[in-house]
Protein backbone atom coordinates (compact mmCIF):
# COMPACT_ATOMS: atom_id res chain seq x y z
CA UNK A 1 0.00 0.00 0.00
CA UNK A 2 2.80 2.05 1.04
CA UNK A 3 4.30 2.34 -2.28
CA UNK A 4 1.43 3.79 -4.28
CA UNK A 5 1.01 7.20 -4.35
CA UNK A 6 -1.78 8.48 -1.68
CA UNK A 7 -4.35 9.27 -3.49
CA UNK A 8 -6.80 11.46 -0.81
CA UNK A 9 -9.08 8.81 0.06
CA UNK A 10 -8.92 4.93 0.04
CA UNK A 11 -11.45 2.67 1.21
CA UNK A 12 -11.65 -1.40 1.09
CA UNK A 13 -13.97 -3.44 2.40
CA UNK A 14 -14.97 -0.98 4.81
CA UNK A 15 -18.17 -2.22 6.82
CA UNK A 16 -19.62 -0.79 10.11
CA UNK A 17 -22.47 -1.80 12.32
CA UNK A 18 -24.73 -0.92 14.82
CA UNK A 19 -26.03 -3.88 16.76
CA UNK A 20 -27.41 -5.54 14.43
CA UNK A 21 -27.83 -2.88 11.52
CA UNK A 22 -24.82 -3.32 8.99
CA UNK A 23 -24.65 0.14 8.14
CA UNK A 24 -21.96 0.44 5.56
CA UNK A 25 -21.54 -3.33 4.26
CA UNK A 26 -18.23 -3.93 2.91
CA UNK A 27 -17.43 -0.92 0.64
CA UNK A 28 -14.45 0.07 -1.65
CA UNK A 29 -13.62 2.74 -3.14
CA UNK A 30 -10.99 5.74 -4.03
CA UNK A 31 -10.88 9.63 -4.92
CA UNK A 32 -8.37 10.94 -7.43
CA UNK A 33 -6.86 13.65 -6.56
CA UNK A 34 -9.26 17.49 -7.15
CA UNK A 35 -11.56 15.21 -7.87
CA UNK A 36 -15.43 16.21 -6.51
CA UNK A 37 -16.87 12.69 -5.43
CA UNK A 38 -20.43 12.33 -4.58
CA UNK A 39 -22.02 9.65 -2.37
CA UNK A 40 -25.53 9.29 -3.30
CA UNK A 41 -28.79 7.54 -1.23
CA UNK A 42 -31.91 7.65 0.55
CA UNK A 43 -31.57 8.57 4.11
CA UNK A 44 -29.91 5.42 6.19
CA UNK A 45 -27.98 4.62 3.20
CA UNK A 46 -24.61 4.99 5.15
CA UNK A 47 -23.18 7.83 3.25
CA UNK A 48 -22.81 9.73 6.41
CA UNK A 49 -21.09 6.45 8.57
CA UNK A 50 -18.55 6.72 5.89
CA UNK A 51 -17.74 10.19 6.19
CA UNK A 52 -17.59 9.83 10.05
CA UNK A 53 -15.28 6.47 9.59
CA UNK A 54 -13.17 9.08 7.22
CA UNK A 55 -13.20 11.70 9.53
CA UNK A 56 -11.83 9.39 12.65
CA UNK A 57 -14.85 10.06 14.64
CA UNK A 58 -16.09 6.56 14.74
CA UNK A 59 -13.85 3.16 14.10
CA UNK A 60 -14.23 1.03 11.27
CA UNK A 61 -15.94 -2.50 12.29
CA UNK A 62 -13.19 -4.23 9.50
CA UNK A 63 -12.05 -2.94 6.19
CA UNK A 64 -9.26 -0.07 5.88
CA UNK A 65 -10.10 3.94 5.73
CA UNK A 66 -6.89 5.94 4.45
CA UNK A 67 -7.01 9.71 3.73
CA UNK A 68 -3.41 10.69 1.79
CA UNK A 69 -2.45 6.93 2.70
CA UNK A 70 -2.71 7.42 6.55
CA UNK A 71 -4.61 5.20 8.36
CA UNK A 72 -8.10 6.80 9.64
CA UNK A 73 -7.60 4.87 12.71
CA UNK A 74 -3.84 4.42 13.73
CA UNK A 75 -3.00 8.12 12.35
CA UNK A 76 -6.25 9.65 13.17
CA UNK A 77 -4.38 13.86 14.28
CA UNK A 78 -2.84 13.34 10.97
CA UNK A 79 -5.77 12.48 9.46
CA UNK A 80 -7.65 15.44 10.95
CA UNK A 81 -5.11 17.82 10.10
CA UNK A 82 -5.49 17.14 6.55
CA UNK A 83 -9.58 17.66 5.89
CA UNK A 84 -11.86 20.13 5.89
CA UNK A 85 -15.06 18.61 7.73
CA UNK A 86 -18.74 20.01 7.74
CA UNK A 87 -21.28 17.65 8.89
CA UNK A 88 -24.97 17.35 7.84
CA UNK A 89 -26.07 19.48 11.08
CA UNK A 90 -25.76 23.60 11.23
CA UNK A 91 -22.80 23.45 13.36
CA UNK A 92 -21.57 27.20 14.06
CA UNK A 93 -21.55 28.25 17.44
CA UNK A 94 -24.41 30.84 18.01
CA UNK A 95 -23.41 32.57 20.75
CA UNK A 96 -20.21 33.74 19.19
CA UNK A 97 -19.60 36.39 16.17
CA UNK A 98 -18.84 34.86 12.75
CA UNK A 99 -15.56 35.92 12.94
CA UNK A 100 -14.95 34.23 16.27
CA UNK A 101 -15.92 30.95 14.84
CA UNK A 102 -14.11 30.98 12.04
CA UNK A 103 -10.93 32.16 14.72
CA UNK A 104 -11.64 29.55 16.73
CA UNK A 105 -10.99 26.87 14.18
CA UNK A 106 -7.66 28.80 13.07
CA UNK A 107 -6.60 28.18 16.09
CA UNK A 108 -7.85 24.39 16.48
CA UNK A 109 -5.91 23.78 13.09
CA UNK A 110 -2.79 25.45 14.67
CA UNK A 111 -2.19 28.52 12.27
CA UNK A 112 0.65 30.19 12.89
CA UNK A 113 -0.62 33.39 14.86
CA UNK A 114 0.83 35.84 12.37
CA UNK A 115 -1.37 34.00 9.77
CA UNK A 116 -4.44 33.79 11.72
CA UNK A 117 -5.97 36.99 11.43
CA UNK A 118 -5.16 37.12 7.24
CA UNK A 119 -6.46 33.62 6.86
CA UNK A 120 -9.80 34.22 8.84
CA UNK A 121 -10.53 37.29 6.87
CA UNK A 122 -9.50 35.77 3.48
CA UNK A 123 -11.73 32.97 4.15
CA UNK A 124 -14.82 34.78 5.17
CA UNK A 125 -14.41 36.94 2.29
CA UNK A 126 -14.23 34.15 0.00
CA UNK A 127 -17.88 32.94 1.27
CA UNK A 128 -19.31 36.68 1.60
CA UNK A 129 -19.60 37.25 5.08
CA UNK A 130 -16.86 39.71 4.98
CA UNK A 131 -19.77 42.59 5.72
CA UNK A 132 -21.44 40.32 8.54
CA UNK A 133 -18.30 38.66 10.61
CA UNK A 134 -18.93 40.80 13.56
CA UNK A 135 -22.35 39.95 14.08
CA UNK A 136 -23.49 36.80 15.62
CA UNK A 137 -23.52 33.68 14.07
CA UNK A 138 -27.18 32.85 15.77
CA UNK A 139 -28.38 36.44 13.27
CA UNK A 140 -27.54 34.26 10.24
CA UNK A 141 -29.63 32.95 7.42
CA UNK A 142 -29.31 29.54 6.63
CA UNK A 143 -27.45 29.93 3.74
CA UNK A 144 -24.90 32.54 5.53
CA UNK A 145 -24.68 29.93 7.98
CA UNK A 146 -23.60 26.93 5.75
CA UNK A 147 -21.16 29.46 4.19
CA UNK A 148 -19.89 30.20 7.38
CA UNK A 149 -19.33 26.80 8.05
CA UNK A 150 -17.47 26.18 4.82
CA UNK A 151 -14.90 29.04 5.73
CA UNK A 152 -14.53 26.89 9.67
CA UNK A 153 -13.48 23.81 6.92
CA UNK A 154 -11.30 26.24 4.70
CA UNK A 155 -9.93 27.68 7.10
CA UNK A 156 -7.03 25.23 7.27
CA UNK A 157 -6.29 24.86 3.57
CA UNK A 158 -7.33 21.30 3.57
CA UNK A 159 -5.95 19.36 1.02
CA UNK A 160 -9.75 16.86 1.48
CA UNK A 161 -13.04 18.63 1.99
CA UNK A 162 -15.34 16.63 3.00
CA UNK A 163 -19.07 17.84 2.90
CA UNK A 164 -21.91 15.90 4.48
CA UNK A 165 -24.84 17.06 3.31
CA UNK A 166 -24.19 20.71 2.36
CA UNK A 167 -27.51 22.02 1.51
CA UNK A 168 -29.85 19.54 3.49
CA UNK A 169 -32.80 22.01 4.75
CA UNK A 170 -32.16 25.30 2.69
CA UNK A 171 -33.96 27.21 0.35
CA UNK A 172 -33.50 26.55 -3.12
CA UNK A 173 -31.68 30.09 -3.15
CA UNK A 174 -29.21 29.51 0.05
CA UNK A 175 -28.50 26.18 -1.60
CA UNK A 176 -27.36 27.88 -4.95
CA UNK A 177 -25.41 29.69 -3.33
CA UNK A 178 -23.54 26.91 -1.53
CA UNK A 179 -22.78 24.89 -4.91
CA UNK A 180 -22.08 28.35 -6.13
CA UNK A 181 -19.06 28.83 -3.05
CA UNK A 182 -18.43 25.11 -3.88
CA UNK A 183 -18.00 25.10 -7.94
CA UNK A 184 -15.74 28.50 -6.88
CA UNK A 185 -13.54 26.59 -4.70
CA UNK A 186 -12.32 23.62 -6.71
CA UNK A 187 -11.97 25.66 -10.44
CA UNK A 188 -9.45 28.02 -8.11
CA UNK A 189 -7.93 25.34 -6.02
CA UNK A 190 -8.56 22.44 -7.10
CA UNK A 191 -9.48 20.19 -3.99
CA UNK A 192 -10.52 17.22 -3.51
CA UNK A 193 -14.02 17.31 -2.14
CA UNK A 194 -15.84 14.27 -0.96
CA UNK A 195 -20.22 14.67 -0.33
CA UNK A 196 -23.06 12.72 0.50
CA UNK A 197 -26.55 14.50 -0.60
CA UNK A 198 -29.80 13.14 -1.53
CA UNK A 199 -30.64 15.68 -4.22
CA UNK A 200 -29.67 13.92 -7.59
CA UNK A 201 -29.82 17.68 -9.04
CA UNK A 202 -26.75 18.49 -6.70
CA UNK A 203 -24.82 15.35 -7.60
CA UNK A 204 -25.40 16.20 -11.18
CA UNK A 205 -24.47 19.87 -11.02
CA UNK A 206 -21.60 19.15 -8.65
CA UNK A 207 -19.56 15.68 -9.10
CA UNK A 208 -17.49 14.23 -11.54
CA UNK A 209 -17.76 10.95 -9.97
CA UNK A 210 -21.15 9.72 -7.77
CA UNK A 211 -21.27 6.57 -6.37
CA UNK A 212 -25.40 5.11 -5.48
CA UNK A 213 -25.50 3.48 -2.27
CA UNK A 214 -28.29 1.59 -0.78
CA UNK A 215 -28.38 -0.45 2.66
CA UNK A 216 -24.75 0.05 3.36
CA UNK A 217 -23.55 -0.86 -0.31
CA UNK A 218 -22.70 0.57 -3.46
CA UNK A 219 -25.16 -0.06 -6.71
CA UNK A 220 -23.69 1.86 -9.15
CA UNK A 221 -20.38 4.11 -9.85
CA UNK A 222 -19.13 6.47 -12.13
CA UNK A 223 -19.70 9.56 -13.94
CA UNK A 224 -22.72 10.89 -13.58
CA UNK A 225 -22.45 11.39 -17.59
CA UNK A 226 -22.23 7.60 -17.78
CA UNK A 227 -24.69 6.39 -15.50
CA UNK A 228 -27.28 8.36 -17.69
CA UNK A 229 -25.66 6.84 -20.76
CA UNK A 230 -25.97 3.30 -19.37
CA UNK A 231 -30.17 3.38 -19.27
CA UNK A 232 -30.16 4.95 -22.81
CA UNK A 233 -30.73 8.65 -24.01
CA UNK A 234 -33.18 11.29 -21.94
CA UNK A 235 -32.29 9.44 -18.57
CA UNK A 236 -31.99 11.96 -16.07
CA UNK A 237 -30.29 11.24 -12.46
CA UNK A 238 -33.41 10.53 -11.30
CA UNK A 239 -34.16 7.65 -13.44
CA UNK A 240 -30.69 5.77 -13.06
CA UNK A 241 -31.35 6.48 -9.01
CA UNK A 242 -35.15 4.55 -9.04
CA UNK A 243 -33.31 2.15 -11.38
CA UNK A 244 -30.88 1.36 -9.30
CA UNK A 245 -32.59 1.39 -6.35
CA UNK A 246 -36.19 0.33 -6.59
CA UNK A 247 -38.81 0.49 -4.47
CA UNK A 248 -37.02 -0.65 -1.52
CA UNK A 249 -37.18 2.61 -0.27
CA UNK A 250 -40.22 3.06 1.06
CA UNK A 251 -38.46 0.56 3.80
CA UNK A 252 -35.90 2.83 4.35
CA UNK A 253 -37.78 4.76 7.37
CA UNK A 254 -38.34 1.73 9.26
CA UNK A 255 -34.30 1.33 9.88
CA UNK A 256 -33.15 2.89 13.10
CA UNK A 257 -30.73 4.61 10.94
CA UNK A 258 -33.08 6.27 8.94
CA UNK A 259 -34.73 7.36 12.06
CA UNK A 260 -31.94 8.90 13.15
CA UNK A 261 -31.17 10.84 10.00
CA UNK A 262 -34.61 12.14 9.56
CA UNK A 263 -34.76 13.47 13.41
CA UNK A 264 -31.02 14.91 12.20
CA UNK A 265 -32.68 16.69 9.43
CA UNK A 266 -35.39 18.27 11.34
CA UNK A 267 -33.32 19.39 13.78
CA UNK A 268 -31.55 21.37 11.58
CA UNK A 269 -34.44 22.36 9.35
CA UNK A 270 -35.25 23.52 13.55
CA UNK A 271 -32.20 25.53 13.83
CA UNK A 272 -32.80 27.23 10.21
CA UNK A 273 -36.11 28.61 12.04
CA UNK B 1 -21.03 36.61 -5.64
CA UNK B 2 -18.94 36.88 -8.75
CA UNK B 3 -15.92 34.48 -8.98
CA UNK B 4 -13.70 37.29 -9.83
CA UNK B 5 -13.55 39.19 -6.29
CA UNK B 6 -12.82 35.37 -4.51
CA UNK B 7 -9.66 35.65 -2.75
CA UNK B 8 -7.66 33.22 -4.35
CA UNK B 9 -7.30 30.12 -1.43
CA UNK B 10 -4.04 28.38 -2.81
CA UNK B 11 -4.71 25.09 -1.16
CA UNK B 12 -2.75 22.04 -3.39
CA UNK B 13 -4.45 19.30 -3.64
CA UNK B 14 -1.13 17.19 -2.17
CA UNK B 15 -0.57 17.39 2.17
CA UNK B 16 2.79 19.36 0.27
CA UNK B 17 3.06 23.08 1.08
CA UNK B 18 1.47 23.62 4.04
CA UNK B 19 1.12 25.89 6.35
CA UNK B 20 -0.46 24.81 9.67
CA UNK B 21 2.19 21.69 11.39
CA UNK B 22 0.43 19.92 14.21
CA UNK B 23 2.67 20.63 17.01
CA UNK B 24 4.13 18.77 20.09
CA UNK B 25 1.74 17.44 22.60
CA UNK B 26 3.42 19.47 25.14
CA UNK B 27 2.50 22.43 22.90
CA UNK B 28 -0.80 21.50 21.50
CA UNK B 29 -2.38 20.82 25.14
CA UNK B 30 -1.82 24.08 26.66
CA UNK B 31 -2.63 25.84 23.38
CA UNK B 32 -6.27 24.02 22.74
CA UNK B 33 -6.86 25.10 26.41
CA UNK B 34 -6.39 28.26 25.81
CA UNK B 35 -8.46 28.35 22.97
CA UNK B 36 -11.80 27.18 24.69
CA UNK B 37 -10.67 29.57 27.63
CA UNK B 38 -10.81 32.30 24.95
CA UNK B 39 -13.81 31.09 23.30
CA UNK B 40 -15.62 30.97 26.82
CA UNK B 41 -14.62 34.57 27.57
CA UNK B 42 -15.99 35.47 24.33
CA UNK B 43 -19.18 34.25 24.87
CA UNK B 44 -19.52 35.87 28.35
CA UNK B 45 -18.96 39.09 26.85
CA UNK B 46 -21.74 38.46 24.19
CA UNK B 47 -23.92 37.81 26.89
CA UNK B 48 -23.59 38.77 30.00
CA UNK B 49 -26.57 37.69 31.43
CA UNK B 50 -25.98 34.62 33.21
CA UNK B 51 -23.22 36.67 35.22
CA UNK B 52 -26.05 38.73 36.07
CA UNK B 53 -28.65 35.65 36.97
CA UNK B 54 -26.02 33.25 38.49
CA UNK B 55 -25.09 36.50 40.93
CA UNK B 56 -28.54 36.30 42.75
CA UNK B 57 -28.34 32.85 44.36
CA UNK B 58 -25.03 33.91 46.70
CA UNK B 59 -26.39 37.31 47.32
CA UNK B 60 -29.64 35.34 49.00
CA UNK B 61 -27.52 32.87 50.46
CA UNK B 62 -25.04 35.25 52.09
CA UNK B 63 -27.82 38.35 53.14
CA UNK B 64 -30.90 35.50 53.79
CA UNK B 65 -29.17 33.00 55.19
CA UNK B 66 -25.90 34.30 56.29
CA UNK B 67 -27.67 37.45 58.52
CA UNK B 68 -30.55 35.04 60.40
CA UNK B 69 -27.78 32.04 61.15
CA UNK B 70 -25.44 34.77 62.33
CA UNK B 71 -28.38 35.40 65.14
CA UNK B 72 -29.44 32.08 66.09
CA UNK B 73 -25.37 31.49 66.64
CA UNK B 74 -26.15 27.90 66.26
CA UNK B 75 -23.27 27.05 64.32
CA UNK B 76 -19.90 26.78 65.86
CA UNK B 77 -17.26 28.79 64.11
CA UNK B 78 -13.31 28.90 65.01
CA UNK B 79 -13.17 31.80 67.99
CA UNK B 80 -12.55 35.20 66.22
CA UNK B 81 -14.74 34.56 63.23
CA UNK B 82 -17.91 35.32 62.43
CA UNK B 83 -20.62 32.91 60.50
CA UNK B 84 -20.71 35.07 57.39
CA UNK B 85 -17.00 35.36 56.69
CA UNK B 86 -17.11 31.74 57.54
CA UNK B 87 -20.02 31.15 55.16
CA UNK B 88 -18.16 33.41 52.19
CA UNK B 89 -15.77 30.37 51.29
CA UNK B 90 -18.49 28.25 51.17
CA UNK B 91 -21.11 29.91 48.90
CA UNK B 92 -18.03 30.64 46.86
CA UNK B 93 -17.45 26.95 46.37
CA UNK B 94 -21.14 26.01 46.07
CA UNK B 95 -21.89 28.42 43.69
CA UNK B 96 -18.63 27.27 41.52
CA UNK B 97 -20.71 24.05 42.08
CA UNK B 98 -24.22 25.22 40.73
CA UNK B 99 -22.36 26.47 37.46
CA UNK B 100 -20.08 23.08 36.54
CA UNK B 101 -22.61 20.60 37.19
CA UNK B 102 -24.87 21.89 34.29
CA UNK B 103 -21.85 21.89 31.89
CA UNK B 104 -22.84 18.32 30.94
CA UNK B 105 -25.47 20.24 29.27
CA UNK B 106 -23.68 22.17 27.03
CA UNK B 107 -21.74 19.30 25.82
CA UNK B 108 -25.17 17.56 24.91
CA UNK B 109 -26.02 20.54 23.25
CA UNK B 110 -23.08 21.10 21.47
CA UNK B 111 -23.52 17.20 20.47
CA UNK B 112 -26.92 17.60 19.21
CA UNK B 113 -26.29 20.75 17.05
CA UNK B 114 -22.47 18.91 15.41
CA UNK B 115 -20.54 21.61 17.19
CA UNK B 116 -18.83 18.59 19.09
CA UNK B 117 -18.63 16.46 15.66
CA UNK B 118 -17.10 19.04 14.51
CA UNK B 119 -14.86 19.91 16.88
CA UNK B 120 -13.86 16.09 17.46
CA UNK B 121 -12.82 16.01 13.68
CA UNK B 122 -10.00 18.97 14.51
CA UNK B 123 -6.80 17.89 15.78
CA UNK B 124 -7.77 18.17 19.16
CA UNK B 125 -7.33 14.77 21.71
CA UNK B 126 -10.14 13.95 23.49
CA UNK B 127 -8.01 14.81 26.75
CA UNK B 128 -7.30 18.65 25.15
CA UNK B 129 -10.71 18.98 23.78
CA UNK B 130 -12.66 17.56 27.90
CA UNK B 131 -9.46 19.93 29.45
CA UNK B 132 -10.78 23.07 27.54
CA UNK B 133 -13.87 22.62 28.66
CA UNK B 134 -13.07 21.70 31.85
CA UNK B 135 -10.71 24.92 32.30
CA UNK B 136 -13.69 27.25 30.66
CA UNK B 137 -16.12 26.21 33.45
CA UNK B 138 -12.85 27.43 35.62
CA UNK B 139 -13.56 30.72 33.97
CA UNK B 140 -17.17 31.37 34.56
CA UNK B 141 -16.58 30.18 38.27
CA UNK B 142 -14.52 32.87 38.38
CA UNK B 143 -16.65 35.33 37.58
CA UNK B 144 -18.49 34.05 40.82
CA UNK B 145 -15.69 34.56 42.81
CA UNK B 146 -15.47 38.50 41.87
CA UNK B 147 -19.27 38.20 43.00
CA UNK B 148 -18.83 37.26 46.10
CA UNK B 149 -15.70 39.31 46.88
CA UNK B 150 -17.43 42.11 45.90
CA UNK B 151 -20.56 41.16 48.07
CA UNK B 152 -17.80 40.34 50.84
CA UNK B 153 -17.12 44.01 51.04
CA UNK B 154 -20.01 45.19 50.73
CA UNK B 155 -22.05 43.75 53.64
CA UNK B 156 -18.22 43.90 55.64
CA UNK B 157 -17.16 40.48 55.77
CA UNK B 158 -14.07 40.14 57.64
CA UNK B 159 -12.10 38.20 54.72
CA UNK B 160 -8.23 38.75 54.20
CA UNK B 161 -7.30 40.73 51.18
CA UNK B 162 -3.79 39.63 50.64
CA UNK B 163 -3.61 39.49 46.83
CA UNK B 164 -2.00 36.66 46.68
CA UNK B 165 -4.56 35.01 48.78
CA UNK B 166 -7.09 36.09 46.19
CA UNK B 167 -5.64 34.47 43.23
CA UNK B 168 -5.08 31.17 45.31
CA UNK B 169 -8.73 31.06 46.04
CA UNK B 170 -9.48 31.97 42.64
CA UNK B 171 -7.11 28.54 41.52
CA UNK B 172 -8.97 26.70 44.03
CA UNK B 173 -12.37 27.77 42.67
CA UNK B 174 -11.11 26.83 39.00
CA UNK B 175 -10.07 23.39 40.35
CA UNK B 176 -13.14 22.74 41.61
CA UNK B 177 -15.52 23.66 39.02
CA UNK B 178 -12.93 21.85 36.08
CA UNK B 179 -13.84 19.04 39.02
CA UNK B 180 -17.46 19.09 38.82
CA UNK B 181 -17.77 20.14 34.80
CA UNK B 182 -15.57 16.94 34.69
CA UNK B 183 -17.74 14.92 36.95
CA UNK B 184 -20.81 16.78 34.83
CA UNK B 185 -19.24 15.82 31.10
CA UNK B 186 -19.00 12.18 32.43
CA UNK B 187 -22.08 11.48 33.26
CA UNK B 188 -23.33 13.11 30.11
CA UNK B 189 -21.45 10.95 28.31
CA UNK B 190 -23.55 7.83 30.12
CA UNK B 191 -26.79 9.22 29.52
CA UNK B 192 -26.76 11.06 26.33
CA UNK B 193 -29.72 12.93 27.16
CA UNK B 194 -30.45 16.45 28.23
CA UNK B 195 -33.53 15.82 30.76
CA UNK B 196 -31.90 12.72 32.49
CA UNK B 197 -28.79 14.85 33.14
CA UNK B 198 -30.91 17.50 34.16
CA UNK B 199 -32.32 15.76 36.57
CA UNK B 200 -29.10 13.72 37.67
CA UNK B 201 -27.75 17.57 37.99
CA UNK B 202 -30.46 18.01 40.04
CA UNK B 203 -29.89 15.32 42.35
CA UNK B 204 -26.57 15.32 42.82
CA UNK B 205 -25.90 19.39 43.25
CA UNK B 206 -27.43 19.51 46.70
CA UNK B 207 -26.70 16.33 48.14
CA UNK B 208 -22.69 17.49 47.32
CA UNK B 209 -23.76 20.69 48.61
CA UNK B 210 -24.54 19.42 52.37
CA UNK B 211 -22.21 16.59 52.80
CA UNK B 212 -19.61 18.91 52.54
CA UNK B 213 -18.33 21.62 54.88
CA UNK B 214 -19.62 24.52 53.46
CA UNK B 215 -22.24 25.59 55.24
CA UNK B 216 -21.12 24.38 58.97
CA UNK B 217 -17.90 22.60 60.41
CA UNK B 218 -17.03 18.43 59.91
CA UNK B 219 -17.21 18.19 63.63
CA UNK B 220 -20.97 18.94 63.55
CA UNK B 221 -21.97 16.36 61.53
CA UNK B 222 -23.35 12.74 62.16
CA UNK B 223 -20.31 10.35 61.94
CA UNK B 224 -21.71 8.70 58.45
CA UNK B 225 -21.78 12.54 56.96
CA UNK B 226 -18.37 12.80 58.33
CA UNK B 227 -16.91 10.28 55.87
CA UNK B 228 -19.11 11.13 52.79
CA UNK B 229 -17.84 14.43 53.50
CA UNK B 230 -14.17 13.04 53.70
CA UNK B 231 -14.48 11.72 50.42
CA UNK B 232 -16.16 14.84 48.90
CA UNK B 233 -13.73 17.08 46.93
CA UNK B 234 -16.63 20.10 47.66
CA UNK B 235 -14.98 20.02 51.13
CA UNK B 236 -11.16 20.11 49.84
CA UNK B 237 -11.95 23.59 48.05
CA UNK B 238 -14.20 24.66 51.02
CA UNK B 239 -11.27 24.29 53.55
CA UNK B 240 -8.74 25.58 51.21
CA UNK B 241 -10.88 28.75 50.53
CA UNK B 242 -11.31 29.34 54.36
CA UNK B 243 -7.83 28.84 54.68
CA UNK B 244 -6.74 31.23 51.89
CA UNK B 245 -9.58 33.75 52.77
CA UNK B 246 -10.05 33.58 56.66
CA UNK B 247 -7.15 32.19 57.37
CA UNK B 248 -8.35 29.04 59.66
CA UNK B 249 -5.86 26.44 59.89
CA UNK B 250 -5.84 23.80 57.20
CA UNK B 251 -4.08 21.31 55.15
CA UNK B 252 -3.92 23.44 52.28
CA UNK B 253 -1.49 21.48 50.13
CA UNK B 254 -3.41 18.33 50.92
CA UNK B 255 -6.81 20.61 49.85
CA UNK B 256 -4.83 21.34 46.20
CA UNK B 257 -3.30 17.97 46.00
CA UNK B 258 -6.80 16.23 46.38
CA UNK B 259 -8.54 18.80 43.74
CA UNK B 260 -5.70 18.51 41.30
CA UNK B 261 -6.13 14.82 41.47
CA UNK B 262 -9.81 14.73 41.05
CA UNK B 263 -9.23 16.84 38.30
CA UNK B 264 -7.05 14.64 36.75
CA UNK B 265 -9.34 11.57 37.17
CA UNK B 266 -12.47 13.51 35.90
CA UNK B 267 -10.59 14.46 32.71
CA UNK B 268 -9.86 10.78 32.45
CA UNK B 269 -12.89 9.84 33.01
CA UNK B 270 -14.62 12.12 30.48
CA UNK B 271 -12.32 11.62 27.43
CA UNK B 272 -12.82 8.36 28.39
CA UNK B 273 -16.96 7.80 27.65
CA UNK B 274 -16.82 11.26 24.92
CA UNK B 275 -16.75 8.77 21.75
CA UNK B 276 -20.21 7.72 22.91
CA UNK B 277 -21.28 11.32 21.91
CA UNK B 278 -19.91 11.49 18.82
CA UNK B 279 -21.71 9.08 17.56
Amino acid sequence: MAAEPAVPVACSELTVSFGAVRAVDGVSFHLASGEVYGLLGPNGAGKTTTIRVLTTLIPAGSGRAAVFGHDVRREAMVVRHLIGYLPQQLSTDFALSGYENVWLFARLFDLPRRDREPRVREVLESMGLDDVRDRLAGTYSGGMIRRLELAQALVNRPALLILDEPTIGLDPLARSSVWEKVQELRRETGMTVLLTTHYMEEADVLCDRIALMHHGRFLAEGTPTSLKAALGPGTSLDDVFRHHVGAAIDDEEATPQGGRDVRRTRRTAQRLG
Amino acid sequence: MSAARVAPLSASAEPAGRTSVLPPWWRLYPSRIVTFWLVELRKIRHDRTELYTRAVQPVLWLVIFGETFSRIRAIPTPPGVTYLAYLAPGIMAQSALFIAIFFGIQIIWERDSGILTKLMATPTPRVALISGKAFAAGVRAVSQVVVILALSALLRIDIGWNPLHLLGAALMVVLGAAFFSCLSMTIAGLVLHRERLMGIGQAITMPLFFASNALYPVKVMPGWLQVVSAVNPMSYEVDGLRAMLIGTPSALWLDFGVLAAAVVAGIAAAALVLPRLAR
